[in-house]
């Protein structure tokens, strides 16, 4: 197909790129307010995400009218058809920022449970897998999101070892602690949903670049 | 795969004159499947198919080399009968071309030229085939008026119907769409899909989404040579052969 269709799929791949920038945004800011305890920055992942939602129907109605015009084959359906899949796991991550922030909110009265470890590991892992699972789509490298899908056991790993710290250590020895100690187990299930998304993006590269599903089947990688 | 193959093509080298057409083709057709024929123009698909009912041979130069058979029998070598051959494998031309004769003498025409008499038993055909083309419900009733009468999309159901009428096994569709507007080009589709049940279809095509949307097979034809063969869901979401990307998805051809 022509020069215009071309164009319209760049403008798609920086649509999704942009859709990419505002979620890592609102992630790193809802991570930097549960570290700091700042319940106004994380008023602000809540109050921005209006915007990403607007841009998850732009980019939908994109690729549906993109399909619908041109009827696309090939390399040029799975890139419309990642796009529109990365769109909705992007929209996702967003949310969870949300949710991340909302419990910062929520502890914003109260001492810290504990000094936080883990979970600073987990969402270092959760930040890398998306910013991984991104460059791949930009790079079209299959290899860079084989790589995402490794990491995730690791995030699975960390979550484990945050919940039996906060059920053992606090909840069971001193059932007061519970209150506290279920907005961590929150946050711990939030980020490695993170993690998750980021899987189902790298699944999505693979099948976008080489035309292989690898969703569901792990001994296909 | 698993389907049978009614038609080979084995090693088939064509040429017109000392021009070689198609080099070395090897092709599978499978029973009560559409096989769908993609390339570009002068690639030599058209060629090709007309070599599936010996329909080459009405120009003089031409030659082919290799073998293609039908039910595991040549039908390549000199001692078959062309006519017979015609009378298993029918096809459908880009232009509908009747007759300028009646609806009704259009579909009993070949039956006629090869000899049936038994009035009743032609009557029965005609209406038998017009059903199964999917026009009788629109020409019941004018059934003598002229062919010329109807629709460019009538007109290409009722050679459809004249194709039907002499109970072929294999039907080749040259373009059967590409003089058709978009709602007649449908009912043809829906057509192709029905008679496939009974009917072993290769069709030439230029529009890819008609090939995804009615075959089961596809092959790319470039340059004379078959680049890619294989299912049809497969060639148009995950194509083996970077030619094959690169002419479905516009970047050449």
């Amino acid at each position: 197909m022509g020069r215009h269709f071309r164009e319209e799929l760049e403008q798609l791949n920086s649509d999704i790129l942009r859709m990419d920038a505002l979620v890592e945004e609102s992630v790193a800011k809802a991570i930097a307010a549960l570290r700091d305890r700042d319940p106004k920055a994380a008023q602000e992942v809540i109050d921005n995400d209006a915007r990403v939602d607007e841009l998850e129907l732009v980019i939908d109605e994109r690729c549906l009218d993109l399909i619908a015009r041109y009827q696309p084959m090939a390399s040029d359906l799975r890139f419309i058809t990642t796009g529109m899949r990365l769109n909705g796991e992007l929209e996702r991550i967003a949310d969870i920022a949300v949710d991340i922030a909302e419990r910062v909110i929520f502890m914003a009265g109260e001492p810290l449970l504990k000094p936080l470890v883990d979970i600073p590991r987990l969402t270092a892992v959760a930040q890398k897998m998306v910013k991984m699972a991104i460059d791949a789509f930009i790079a079209r490298d299959s290899e860079i999101a084989k790589q995402v899908l490794f990491l995730d056991p690791e995030a699975d790993t960390l979550r484990d070892a945050i919940h039996k710290e906060l059920v053992e250590e606090y909840m069971v020895k001193d059932p007061a602690t519970t209150p506290r100690a279920v907005q961590l187990l929150l946050i711990a299930r939030f980020l490695e949903r993170v993690c998750d998304h980021a899987t189902y993006i790298a699944e999505d590269v693979i099948y976008m670049v080489k035309a292989e599903v690898v969703k569901h089947h792990p001994e296909r990688l | 795969m698993d389907k049978k193959i009614r038609m080979k093509a084995r090693n088939v080298d064509f040429f017109y004159g000392t021009t070689q057409i198609l080099h070395g083709i090897d092709l599978d057709i499978f029973e009560n499947n559409v096989t769908a024929i993609i390339g570009p123009s002068g690639c030599g698909k058209s060629t090709f198919i007309r070599l599936l009912n010996r329909m080459h041979e009405l120009v003089p130069s031409a030659r082919l080399k290799g073998e293609i058979t039908l039910d595991g029998k040549s039908i390549t070598s000199s001692d078959v009968d062309p006519v017979e051959i015609r009378r298993k494998v029918g096809m459908v031309f880009q232009k509908p071309n009747p007759f300028p004769k009646t609806i009704f003498e259009n579909v009993a025409y070949g039956l006629e030229v090869n000899g049936v008499k038994d009035r009743q038993f032609i009557e029965d055909r005609v209406v038998g085939s017009l059903k199964k083309a999917a026009l009788w419900n629109e020409v019941e009733k004018r059934l003598h008026d002229s062919a010329i009468s109807l629709s460019g999309g009538q007109q290409q159901r009722l050679c459809i119907a004249r194709c039907l009428a002499i109970e072929p096994e294999v039907i080749l569709f040259d373009e059967p769409c590409a003089s058709l507007d978009p709602i007649s080009t449908h009912k043809v589709e829906e057509l192709i899909l029905e008679l496939k049940k009974d009917y072993t279809i290769v069709i030439v095509t230029h529009n890819m989404q008609q090939a995804a949307r009615v075959s089961d097979h596809t092959g790319f034809f470039y340059m004379g040579k078959l680049v890619e063969f294989g299912r049809t869901e497969d060639m148009f979401t995950r194509p083996r052969e970077k030619r094959t990307e690169d002419y479905i998805t516009g970047r050449f051809g």
